[in-house]
């Protein structure tokens, strides 16, 4: 029996060892040390162990893409949910960034390794410059018109040609190694992720918290919002770029498939599974939708229809999000009370 | 200062579509002095505020603050020079704790410029300074109030919080859109003598109130509306005379009756 009576009822409480590991108090003991710790450390080592326990190539080379579109949900979870800006934008950045590091690698000669910060810079100025006249757009109308960029992208080397055309550039260099390559992206997640959510605890992130919640306030309070908006879609675009620079390294090409709806879809996909607004579930949510989708390659053409059934549970069934359900359970416990 | 008027608005028209909001309307306020601005519903005064403070253009006129021209200035650019205002319908942070609240005003370059309501800014991390004004503006600074989430606040809080992110960002004039409507007599009588306080700090404040009674006790001098024109100005004591505004705010030939209703 699982149902509350007039005899009992199911109240939630905070875990003891919540509110002692709260704030400076946590470096009393390593019991509460360890609490704080644990999820942090497993969600860390767990990262960088995938790559070694991965059973071959084929495998390893799905955690790179894991990887990938952790960046890109994490910057649109940074976004959406911390800035209040709603971008579709992720095939966008994977564009711009994806084509500028291709073309500083074989045009120019970088090698990955300087390419691809050149183009995290230089993607995240380019895409920000071209979102500034929609920045006062909020809510559906900014994401719509983020989705109309990348569709613009792609369509314009195709129809003039430039940058190799359809048929994308080639013989783009690699990394110099598939263990560089895949340390390199899993390090650079891990920075970004505890990166951002160090930010949004700034002051820094409480503005820009702020004009999400009521932009009227922040003018009242003299402050230009479009400078703060500026500055999020920057750092967003930014990592979205540095996904798209590292893809098109991992791939060793360029093509208009760089600016695929794929890359602003399945990272809210991911969002949703995972928890919106936590950070780190987006990064989890990938964990889960881009293996299951490899998975899924055996059903042939049923695979959309598999996926689409993994998504809808998981909508259904836990609509929270995993991170936020488990960092619930995490905290809490629940049990049964007479009454 | 001395001299020219703190602000200066000079024929301010502002049309919505074809409802005139607002019709040459004129005023000049002293620097340290209370204005209150009245008039019934719809008369224009939200308007009027709206367009001092830049969240509205207006349609022609011009509006100067200490000698500069601040008609074309977008919001942030006039409250950077401290022209702040309260909002009617309280537009408080409220997925935030009521005191960080004030880390977003405490955060501007004009707070980081002159340090703040104070200066407090200067000496310390900014939620100890946004305690220290919540505490200022009557939150108590020893309860679990300022720590609370700003959307389980009731209606007296928020109002004061209105007031404290203006005073965060050290402000010369104040423009409050009915701090007293919505609260309970009591709150309102706390309120009185902080307005006084604030005035006595130098700081100058234009108050638009339906409250009469609380605004003709602090107010030095008061400016009817009515249908978005300048109907009088003088002392609350000339207003209230006042025949013309009898007849469009007070709808009574009772005045004294009125008063105690209010």
């Amino acid at each position: 029996m699982n149902t509350a009576t007039p005899q009992r009822r199911r109240e939630r409480i905070d875990r003891g060892i919540k509110v002692r590991s709260d704030g400076l108090y946590a470096l009393m003991s390593w019991r509460e040390l360890t609490y704080l710790i644990a999820p942090r450390a497993a969600l860390i080592i767990g990262l960088l162990v995938l790559p070694l326990v991965m059973p071959g190539a084929y495998w390893q080379r799905v955690i790179s893409i894991v990887c990938i579109y952790a960046l890109l949900a994490l910057g649109f979870d940074f976004l959406a949910h911390h800035v209040g800006l709603v971008s579709l934008g992720g095939a966008f950045f994977v564009g711009a960034g994806g084509y500028i590091s291709a073309i500083l690698n074989t045009q120019w000669g970088w090698s990955p390794l300087a390419a691809i910060p050149a183009a995290t810079i230089a993607g995240g100025v380019l895409c920000t410059t071209l979102l500034l006249p929609c920045l006062p757009l909020r809510g559906v109308y900014f994401a719509i018109v983020t989705l109309m960029y990348p569709l613009f992208l792609a369509r314009v080397i195709e129809a003039l040609n430039i940058l190799g055309g359809t048929d994308g550039i080639m013989g783009v260099d690699s990394f110099p190694g598939a263990w560089v390559e895949q340390y390199t992206v899993i390090v650079l997640l891990l920075s970004f992720l505890f990166g951002i959510r160090r930010l949004v605890h700034t002051d820094l992130g409480l503005v820009l918290r702020a004009v999400k919640d009521n932009d009227q306030a922040v003018k009242a309070s003299a402050m230009n919002i479009s400078h703060y908006k500026a500055l999020a879609v920057f750092i967003a675009s930014a990592i979205g770029c540095l996904a798209g620079a590292c893809l098109v390294h991992i791939y060793m090409w360029a093509g208009i498939s760089v600016f695929a709806l794929d890359f602003s879809v399945l990272p809210i996909a991911a969002t949703v599974i995972g928890g919106s607004g936590t950070l780190v579930g987006p990064v989890i949510g990938c964990l889960i939708l881009v293996p299951a989708s490899e998975l899924l390659r055996d059903f042939g053409t049923l695979r959309i229809v598999f996926y689409s059934l993994i998504l809808l549970g998981f909508i259904t069934f836990r609509s929270e999000g995993v991170m936020v359900y488990g960092q619930r359970k995490y905290q809490q416990f629940e049990r049964w009370k007479m009454i | 200062m001395s001299g020219s008027p703190h602000l200066e608005v000079r024929e301010v028209t502002k049309a919505f579509g074809g409802i005139i909001a607002l019709n040459r309307v004129s005023f000049d306020v002293t620097e340290g002095e209370i204005v209150g601005i009245i008039g019934p519903n719809g008369s224009g005064k939200t308007t009027l505020v709206n367009c001092i403070t830049g969240f509205v253009k207006i349609g022609s006129g011009s509006i100067r603050f200490r000698g500069r021209d601040i008609t074309d200035l977008p919001p942030h650019r006039i409250a950077d020079l401290g022209l702040t205002r309260t909002f009617q319908i309280m537009r408080p942070f409220y997925s935030l704790p009521a005191y960080k609240n004030l880390v977003i005003p405490l955060f501007s370059p004009r707070a980081r410029r002159t340090g703040g309501w104070r200066g407090g800014g200067r000496l310390g991390d900014r939620n100890t300074v946004g305690i220290d004004i919540l505490e200022e503006i009557g939150f108590e600074r020893d309860s679990y109030v300022p720590y609370k989430l700003t959307s389980t606040l009731p209606t007296g809080y928020l109002k004061r919080l209105e007031l404290a992110r203006c005073l965060a960002l050290k402000p010369e004039l104040i423009i409050c859109d009915e701090v007293f409507s919505g609260l309970s007599m009591s709150e309102i009588a706390s309120m009185v003598p902080l307005i006084e306080k604030l005035q006595m700090e130098g700081i100058t404040l234009i108050m638009i109130e339906h409250r009469l009674r609380e605004l003709f006790q602090v107010a030095n001098r008061v400016m009817v509306l009515n249908f978005g024109e300048k109907l009088v100005e003088g002392s609350p004591e000339q207003v209230m005379a006042d025949p013309r505004v009898r007849e469009a705010y007070f709808g009574s030939e009772n005045i004294e009756e009125v008063m105690i209703h209010a």
